[in-house]
């Protein structure tokens, strides 16, 4: 137990988000609700978005510098690497983002940043050749953040064709799980149309979205206290059938019933009229028939 | 009985012998198994003793009991080139002698008890016999250069297993040598014999006599030889009996004696062929014989009948008159009880054949069919539906042992030609693709086989290897469905091998991407088409390039189970009307790929891990972009995942750790790009994306629904209902494991449910939320009947929309028909024709009646 309460203020003292909490203001933390990582739930997936037209390198360096004084231990860069069809993969860009620990042991990703490298030259050259060939262009990333590469490496690609917009539009929604990258599903944020058009961009610059997701919990199996009890949730609902109105439940008494109270009726003002015409006798049966239906008319 | 715990018991089991040591505990049996000696009772299953000998490292071949004697030897080697050999008490288990001799030439196979106290085997080089005598105060090895004894040399050796007291036998290639153990040791050649396929074991039968039987083929006939052990010169039986060149060589032979009529010895066979059959052989005939070749089914596939020819000949008019005639003689000699038992039987059989179920031509409902069945014997045999006879069968050359293919082992049968234009004049195919070794990287062999006649067309093999086969969606003008083979290089190798075949490739050339997964290496990985080889000729060969990689953590997950949807299922719509008016769009594509992973210590055996540290992620996957569509994780859970993909959804079954419980899980996935449609001006306008094409590089807007229930059963294979058009709703079959298919609704399984459903959903069919799927009885499809090792289920559509064809096969193999939502478009079988036409008629006679009656009286009235 004493060795448990040591560490215990031993992580109070060192963890930085204990310790001591900035309230310094950082662009991209209040733009996206992520302050101090507290509130970046396991679940909840990161969205960062970054405009890299000639790579903001200046910003970014100074923000990485502010972390690396408060919690340097914790940051982490990986690179992204891109090819063009069949060529080598070269370095495209770097992902910073922190490693948070959790008090049972897991880790997780926050506050992922990507600055992209602008397209060289040459580049943009192989680029174009893809976009004429209708081929791939090819990206992929470290399989283990903490000792990168790890395994091996994650590959994703699109169809060139899909990324031009009015720059060049690119998605990454990389799959973790605690320190490790499953998978990374790269391609166009929104639709790309099949016949592919070749449509050069307007601007050879980055326009990145990238979304960090972690394994959704699955539902539980329901477990009801009234099986656990005696499981009779079949019998109860069985026992109580629906209310029904009365006409729906006697409605087939009802119309017999209806129809012979009618003929009753009928009957009934056949035999006052009858009397009424007096004791019918046997000659004078057709004339009195005659004004009889005359009447009824 | 069930044979999967008995075989796996039977592995262990080395030797067994029967000693009788008490009257009360019966006999014992010797099992040696993980290095300790155990005699067991073979009356309660009692453990008597142990011995371990695992310090020893000893391998145990034998275990030996002289006659009459309380001791037993037991004799094996350590590492290649030590004998050694231990005497037990096998009343206790005492050790009472440990002997040991290295012999430094080492040992090559098995060893072989040719009398009490002389065991023979090979050499390391397999070119000389040794015979050990063990019993005596020193272990003394003898060895004999085979060329010694046989004149020429013939190669290696293998020694035969049969026990024939005092004489084992040989093999050299086809020749086999029978050698005789004088009683000095030495070693003498009795005979030689070739085209030998088999020898059973030697029976003793009256007065110490021992007979053998040899089994040899000639021409298309087998020559059973039933010799005595110690008279070479007699034979006490040599018969003949024609075989079918189908079943392949003779593999073993058992013997059997009985007593004559005329009180004289009689011996019966019993052989098991080389497509697995079992036959019984006595007085020259085949008495009985099995497929049990159909226990081991590997992969099924179908193929429809011919199609009715009408115009026949007058010959076969005039044949079909003279049994028409015939029949009716039969017929009437039945009803008016004069028949004897065979004209009853003929009567039966004509029955039989006349009834609809086993006709040999296309019905109008598509209820019959042929199963096209690969077994592990390499032997593909055509079954009809109708009375599940065998209509042809075919063992296959190229999954046949030969000089360059040494294990070939099946894999899997594929529809190569399913003509619809040319129905009438040309035969369906399919495609059978086996390996010479087990091996992924072995070479492949290939078969074309005609499924109406059952012979091979043509057979290519020893190409390449082949890690996946994928049938592709186009034909060619044959109606030659297009496969492309990936060899272990990631090479894709087309079939057919024609120009024609390349052109339609070339066309759809960027469309072809297929995935792989290495389970092993938890890795999934995706592929695409690139071009031709390079550095080699063969213009039917494609490079490949790797588009995509998933890579799951090799520490805490590993591959259990994938399903895909099946190629040729049909979906009737992609709409799904739900209770407010509302629509919910599937997410229907061909290129689903579900992935089940579990922590690698739950990847095993039930008990392994703690609820804490295992758990069960699953994965719903495009297989050509490689995107993640869904991933989800069951906390506590483990496998063995059995999982089926249909339409739009996925059902899973799983164990939950924590609930002690199995589980079974759906996830359906739904499309939201598609939302926008409802509007119905936009419809109207035009302004809706339903008729454009729909690209997988898209970023995908779906949305899952996933909901689990307690399932009492542990299954063995889960598949599901499938129709012609889709339409009919949909079970899922469940093989349990009692051997049994239950047919579940998949109503049951919908992640809508909930505890109280409105008044719309219920008229919609939803049923309330319960924590478990019911179990009904009546729903079981095999009703009282067992598939025995039941290891997988497979349905077919029938023409009829509401039918389906059940198909399950284990040891056993079972087919049925079942309607998920009954027969709403068919009569039933029972139904009354008859009635209905008295019907018609008597109300059609009414009617005369009646109107001649209303004439009648019209006349009368005009008259008065």
């Amino acid at each position: 137990m004493s060795t448990f309460h040591l560490l215990f203020l031993l992580s109070i003292l060192f963890s930085p988000t204990l310790a001591f909490r900035s309230d310094e203001l950082l662009i991209d933390d209040e733009e996206f609700g992520l302050e101090g990582g507290v509130q970046a739930q396991p679940l909840s997936p990161d969205l960062v978005n970054t405009r890299s037209s000639p790579p903001p390198a200046t910003t970014t360096k100074t923000t990485r510098k502010k972390y690396s004084d408060t919690d340097s231990d914790s940051k982490i860069q990986f690179l992204l690497e891109h090819a063009f069809g069949d060529s080598e993969f070269s370095s495209a860009g770097t992902f910073t983002a922190r490693l948070k620990t959790w008090n049972h042991g897991g880790q997780t990703l926050t506050k992922l940043r990507f600055s992209r490298n602008a397209f060289t030259d040459l580049e943009k050259e192989k680029f174009q050749n893809l976009l004429k060939g209708d081929d791939f262009y090819k990206i992929r990333l470290p399989s283990n953040v903490l000792s990168p590469p790890g395994r091996e490496y994650i590959i994703s690609s699109v169809k060139a064709r899909c990324l031009p917009r009015e720059g060049l539009d690119e998605h990454f929604v990389i799959h973790m799980e605690g320190g490790n990258i499953l998978a990374v599903n790269y391609g166009t944020p929104g639709a790309c149309s099949h016949p592919r058009q070749l449509k050069l961009p307007a601007k050879w610059s980055f326009n990145s979205h990238t979304v960090l997701k972690n394994s959704e919990q699955a539902p539980r199996a329901p477990v009801f206290s009234e099986d656990l009890l005696g499981g009779e949730t079949g019998e109860g609902e069985a026992v109580k059938p629906p209310e029904r109105s009365f006409w729906a439940k006697y409605w087939m008494y009802l119309i017999p019933l209806g129809l012979i109270v009618m003929n009753a009726i009928t009957q009934a003002m056949n035999m006052a009229e009858e009397p009424a015409g007096g004791q019918p006798s046997q000659q004078g049966t057709a004339v009195q028939r005659g004004p009889a239906a005359v009447r009824r008319r | 009985m069930s044979l999967g715990p008995m075989m796996q018991w039977m592995q262990s089991i080395l030797h067994w012998v029967n000693v009788n040591l008490k009257a009360n505990k019966g006999n014992v049996i010797l099992v040696f198994s993980k290095g300790c000696l155990h005699a067991v009772s073979s009356i309660d299953g009692e453990v008597l003793w142990e011995k371990d000998l695992s310090a020893e490292s000893i391998e145990v071949q034998q275990i030996i009991r002289p006659l009459g004697s309380d001791m037993i030897y037991a004799v094996g080697f350590v590492g290649s080139s030590q004998f050694d050999a231990y005497q037990i008490n096998a009343k206790n288990g005492e050790l009472v002698k440990h002997k040991s001799a290295d012999f430094p030439d080492g040992f090559y196979g098995d060893l072989l008890l040719v009398s009490s106290d002389i065991l023979v085997s090979l050499d390391a080089t397999r070119t000389s016999l040794v015979t050990i005598d063990f019993q005596k105060g020193e272990i003394i090895f003898k060895k004999t250069h085979v060329s010694d004894i046989v004149d020429e040399s013939f190669g290696t050796a293998v020694l035969l297993p049969s026990e024939l007291s005092g004489m084992f036998a040989v093999r050299f290639n086809t020749l086999l040598v029978f050698i005789k153990v004088t009683i000095e040791g030495k070693l003498e050649v009795v005979d030689k014999i070739t085209n030998a396929a088999a020898v059973s074991d030697a029976l003793s039968f009256s007065e110490g006599q021992q007979a053998f039987a040899l089994v040899e083929h000639v021409d298309r006939k087998i020559l059973l030889t039933m010799k005595l052990v110690h008279d070479w010169n007699s034979d006490l039986l040599k018969e003949s009996i024609a075989m079918d060149l189908q079943r392949g060589m003779v593999q073993k032979v058992f013997i059997n004696t009985y007593i004559r009529t005329d009180r004289s010895q009689g011996f019966r066979a019993l052989i098991v062929m080389e497509d697995h059959s079992l036959l019984l052989l006595q007085q020259g005939e085949i008495v009985w014989s099995r497929e049990e070749g159909l226990a081991s089914v590997i992969d099924v596939t179908t193929s429809e009948l011919p199609v009715e020819k009408k115009g026949i000949l007058v010959v076969k008019v005039e044949q079909s008159l003279f049994e028409w005639l015939k029949g009716h003689v039969l017929k009437l000699k039945g009803t008016l009880m004069l028949a004897g038992p065979e004209d009853i039987a003929a009567i039966q059989g004509m029955r039989l054949k006349s009834s609809e179920k086993s006709k040999m031509t296309r019905d109008h409902n598509g209820f019959w069919k042929l199963l096209i069945v690969l077994t592990k014997a390499g032997k593909l045999y055509a079954l009809h539906t109708g009375d599940g006879r065998v209509v042809w069968s075919l063992l296959l050359p190229s999954l046949r042992e030969s000089g360059s293919c040494k294990r070939p082992t099946g894999l899997s049968v594929y529809q190569w030609q399913v003509p619809h234009h040319h129905a009438m004049d040309e035969n369906p195919s399919v495609l059978v693709v086996g390996r010479c070794r087990p091996n992924w990287d072995a070479p492949v062999a290939l078969s074309f086989v005609d499924t109406y006649t059952g012979k091979e067309l043509k057979s290519m093999g020893l190409i390449h290897s082949c890690a996946q086969v994928i049938p592709l969606p186009f034909t060619d003008s044959t109606e030659q469905r297009l496969h492309l083979l990936i060899d272990a290089e990631k090479h894709a190798h087309l079939y057919p091998r024609t120009s024609e075949a390349i052109g339609i490739l070339q066309h759809e050339f960027s469309n072809i991407y297929w995935y792989s997964v290495e389970a092993d290496n938890g890795i999934i990985r995706g592929h695409v088409l690139t071009s031709n080889c390079i550095g080699m000729v063969d213009e039917y060969c494609f490079t490949s390039r790797e588009l995509w990689s998933i890579v799951f953590p090799s520490e805490s997950e590993k591959i259990i189970a994938t399903a895909t949807r099946k190629l040729n299922e049909v979906v009737h719509t992609q709409a799904k009307a739900i209770a407010d008016q509302d629509v919910m769009y599937k997410y229907i594509s061909k290129n689903l790929l579900f992935v089940a992973t579990s922590a690698p210590k739950a990847s095993g055996e039930f008990g392994m891990a703690q609820p804490e540290e295992s758990c069960l992620v699953v994965y719903l996957i495009d297989t050509v972009t490689g995107r993640i569509l869904h991933r989800m994780t069951h906390h506590g859970s483990q496998g063995p995942v059995h999982a089926v993909l249909s339409e739009n959804w996925v059902v899973y079954h799983y164990f939950n750790l924590r609930a002690h419980r199995y589980e079974m899980s759906v996830m359906e996935i739904y499309d939201q790009s598609w939302v926008d449609n409802k509007d119905v001006w936009k419809l109207v306008v035009g302004k809706h994306n339903l008729t454009s094409p729909i690209s997988l590089y898209s970023r995908p807007a779906v949305v899952t629904k996933s909901q689990s229930y307690f399932f009492t059963h542990s299954v063995k294979a889960i598949a599901v209902t499938s129709t012609a058009k889709g339409i009919t709703s949909k079970q899922l079959l469940i093989g349990t494991i009692g051997d049994q298919v239950l047919a579940l609704d998949k109503r049951y399984l919908d992640p809508r449910r909930s505890l109280d459903p409105t008044q719309a959903e219920k008229e919609e069919g939803i049923i309330p939320l319960t924590d478990s799927l019911p179990i009904i009885p009546q729903s079981y499809v095999t009703h009282a009947l067992n598939v025995e090792g039941l290891r997988g289920i497979v349905t077919l559509p029938a023409k009829l929309e509401s039918t389906t064809l059940v198909f399950a096969y284990g040891v056993d193999i079972f087919f049925t028909r079942i309607a998920p939502s009954r027969t709403y478009d068919s009569l039933t079988e029972d139904f009354s024709y008859a009635l209905l036409l008295l019907t018609i008629v008597a109300l059609i006679a009414a009617i005369f009646v009646t109107w001649i009656m209303s004439e009648r009286k019209e006349l009368q009235e005009k008259w008065t």
